[in-house]
């Protein structure tokens, strides 16, 4: 029972609350969608801060996106060890830097006033998960070699199994705990996206690069 | 030719007194709020100084405006492929230290401290942390300190002069100062636009007027840095950016903003410019030695009857037409050659346009009693001599040229000289009519220069045709839904999202 609330009830819950409150967040509370920049309070830790923090857990994602969608290749490119080290390290370098980075933000607002000014106690409970995720996520890559190839052959298919409405929890069933606890508050954050200020990702700007240079905005019909 | 109407601007500085009396409307029309708390849309800065933020007017440092490469305009802040590298840390963002932290009193302490031998103070507390603030800068911290090691001598258009201009600049003996509005331009080609990622600004297409959509803006600050006038405000609070608005409801509505309005020494005019938007691209791209001339060219005659058409074309009424017709801004840019955009170089092309302010009236004196002046040098130093030496206008008001500068001033100061020949008559009229024609003068364009400046009133000064925006607007949308998104008004509360 407990274990098909948190492998199948959980996470579909999370996942529809995800896109159905950020869709309406987005209609109906555009205003409060923002990425809620403290540089102009604080800048020097910032730097490390959002610098590692960003650029660390973007490759990680990339990393579990790109096993989620060819598991098969993957696979394929673990089977000689010489790629398998490189990814491992890689990801591994990358993890560290996204929780150097994450550490460096905690420390930020814990100690300058004036970017305590503008916490929530959101932004701690945001933090503390994502410490949380990259902890378990770095200590699993540690102790359960090799990550990058169960996860392709074992979370990989109970995600695609979530995706296309035949969830198979048997998958996740066997995992030892670290890993559960990765993937339970790796869910946590997807149900937070729309509550929290990550849905700054989501109107990540890539339109920018479309568009030109200049907006005009004409009132009346019939002009541009 | 895409024939725009602009409301533009034109702030004659040899009339501003230095009140402050247009910030403090500004300020408690639209940013008296937390989070806005240390922004000034309008502010007044000393000059020569650092202004507000910091040198700003260094793009060294802050990587505003735009710049010409391989012939074609870009970002200095996002071109060459430097836009993503930027999101998660903005290296060129001024931060809260460059402008000042607001700060208020303690005041209840006063009422509250035990007794004691001592008298109780109100000690200041940020605005931000609610702790105990050693105040470093405030608003105006620069106010009248021309001269000052700590400002005047660090402004950055200290860099475009010799040594000897610097000396003569900065000596005890000889100090000049004057005052330098600002107010965002409502630039014809704003980097704030052009940079912001999640294109929530936008330029208004019937009247030119900048806004920042609050719904859209995510708070990425590419504006703030981009805007070389740094007239784009982070609202640490919302986590939204904002600018000043122009007063939008006040101009639609055919009234003046209000800190125009308010101004104590008039020195603020508003007409509308009616401009070529196909020029931009290439009016951008010239070099900074022609870019007073190819600002001027982009703004079109509005009694061409062929600009007349193009702007009907594009929805221009004939009630603006006749108002571009009656433009003091138009007067003061174009046809009396008066008025000079702020930093040309920047290549925003702004909207508002300063006439520089003439040196002190001199005298000779001789046992004590001061002579009356014979000639047009004898009332001003002649302007190689000036106090505030031409290169330092020209880096602000000419991209490094001292023509544009030059031709202003002297006009000015041969409009003065005559003026001084018909009403005290101390001045030869004769000396006073050559010094009109060399400075490209007819005394009846003198007569209607000493008119608009001295003898203006509110209907002269402020030439705003009515937009019937509210009519306009209420037949596509809900006027509410609109306002919201249009900077101002809002139907949820403006509070910062989780
Ligand atoms: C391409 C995607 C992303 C972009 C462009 C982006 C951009 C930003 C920006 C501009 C900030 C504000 C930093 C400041 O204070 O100035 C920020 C903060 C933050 N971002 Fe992202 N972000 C992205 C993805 C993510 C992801 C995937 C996560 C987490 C899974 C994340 C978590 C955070 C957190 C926790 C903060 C708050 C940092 C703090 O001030 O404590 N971001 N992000
Ligand atoms: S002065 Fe105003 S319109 Fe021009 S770039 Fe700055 S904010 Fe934009
Ligand atoms: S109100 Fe007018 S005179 Fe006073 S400081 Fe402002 S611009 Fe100058």
């Amino acid at each position: 029972m407990l274990d098909k609330f948190l492998w199948v009830g959980f996470p579909y819950t999370a996942l529809t609350l995800a896109v159905v409150v950020s869709i309406l967040r987005f209609v109906w509370k555009p205003f409060s969608y923002s990425s809620l920049s403290s540089q102009f309070l604080e800048n020097k830790q910032l730097f490390w801060g959002s610098g590692l923090w960003h650029w660390g857990i973007l490759w990680v994602l990339t990393g579990h996106i790109v096993a989620f969608l060819c598991p098969k290749q993957i696979l394929a490119w673990n089977s000689a060890p010489f790629r398998l080290y490189l990814l491992e390290t890689s990801g591994l370098i990358m993890a560290l830097l996204a929780l150097v980075g994450v550490v460096a933000l905690m420390v930020r607002r814990g100690t300058s006033s004036r970017v305590k000014a503008v916490t929530t106690p959101m932004d701690w409970v945001l933090l503390a998960l994502l410490l949380l995720q990259v902890t378990t996520g770095i200590d699993t890559a540690l102790r359960y070699r090799w990550g990058s190839s169960w996860y392709a052959s074992n979370a990989a298919p109970y995600l695609w199994s979530l995706l296309t409405l035949g969830p198979r929890p048997e998958l996740i069933q066997p995992l030892p705990w670290l890993p559960k606890i990765h993937i339970l508050s790796g869910f946590t954050l997807i149900l937070l996206i729309p509550f929290t200020r990550l849905v700054h990702f989501l109107v990540v700007p890539i339109f920018y690069y479309w568009r030109k240079p200049q907006v005009v905005i004409w009132n009346r019909k019939g002009l541009r | 030719m895409d024939i725009r109407s602009q409301v533009a601007m034109v702030f004659h500085l040899d009339k501003c007194i230095g009140c402050h009396t247009c910030s403090i409307a500004c300020k408690n029309v639209w940013t008296d709020r937390k989070g806005a708390d240390y922004m000034w849309w309008n502010n007044v800065e000393t000059k020569p100084g650092t202004g507000f933020p910091t040198k700003w007017e260094d793009q060294d440092e802050y990587k505003g405006g735009w710049i010409v490469r391989n012939g074609k305009l870009e970002l200095r802040l996002t071109g060459k492929g430097k836009f993503l590298q930027k999101i998660f840390y903005q290296p060129d963002l001024p931060t809260m230290d460059e402008y000042y932290e607001p700060w208020t009193y303690r005041y209840e302490d006063l009422f509250t401290a035990p007794e004691t031998d001592d008298q109780p103070t109100a000690i200041p507390v940020s605005k931000v942390t609610g702790e105990y603030i050693d105040i470093e800068a405030g608003p105006n911290w620069d106010d009248d300190l021309g001269g000052s090691a700590l400002y005047a001598r660090n402004d950055p258009n200290l860099e475009a002069m010799t040594d000897e201009q610097r000396l003569q600049l900065l000596s005890i003996e000889t100090l000049v100062m004057f005052y330098l509005p600002r107010i965002c331009n409502h630039c014809a080609n704003p980097a704030c636009v052009a940079a912001c990622p999640s294109g929530a600004i936008y330029k208004r297409g019937e009247d030119g007027i900048v806004l920042i959509n609050q719904k859209v803006c995510r708070g990425w600050r590419y504006c703030v840095s981009a805007c070389p006038y740094k007239k784009v405000f982070y609202n640490w609070s919302t986590g939204k950016s904002e600018k000043c608005l122009l007063c939008y409801p006040r101009v639609e509505t055919g009234q003046a903003p209000a800190c125009f309005h308010s101004c104590v020494g008039r020195i603020r005019y508003m007409g509308v410019l009616l401009y070529d938007a196909d020029k931009i691209q290439e009016a951008g791209v010239r070099p900074d030695e022609e870019l007073v001339t190819a600002h001027r060219e982009m703004l079109m005659d509005p009694f061409d009857p062929e600009v007349i058409a193009e702007a009907k074309k594009n929805g221009v009424t004939e009630q603006i037409i006749k108002a571009a017709q009656n433009s003091p801004v138009y007067k003061f840019v174009k046809d009396w050659g008066l008025a000079l955009a702020p930093h040309p170089e920047f290549r925003t092309f702004p909207s508002l346009f300063y006439v520089p302010a003439l040196g002190p009236v001199t005298y000779s004196v001789e046992n004590g009693v001061a002579l009356n002046p014979t000639s047009a040098d004898e009332i001003f130093a002649p302007l190689d001599q000036a106090r505030l030496p031409m290169s330092y206008l020209a880096s602000l008001f000419g991209a490094g040229q001292e023509a544009p500068v030059r031709y202003a001033m002297k006009k000015m100061m041969a409009i003065r000289t005559w003026k001084r020949a018909v009403t005290v008559g101390d001045v030869d009229m004769q000396v006073a009519l050559d010094g009109l024609r060399e400075s490209d003068c007819t005394p009846e364009q003198a007569e209607a220069i000493y008119r608009l400046t001295s003898l203006c009133n509110y209907e002269d000064r402020f030439v705003i045709p009515p937009s019937h925006r509210e009519q306009a607007v209420e037949v596509l949308t809900n006027p509410l839904e609109k306002k919201g998104a249009a900077g101002f008004g809002f139907r949820e509360q403006p509070v910062r999202g989780a």
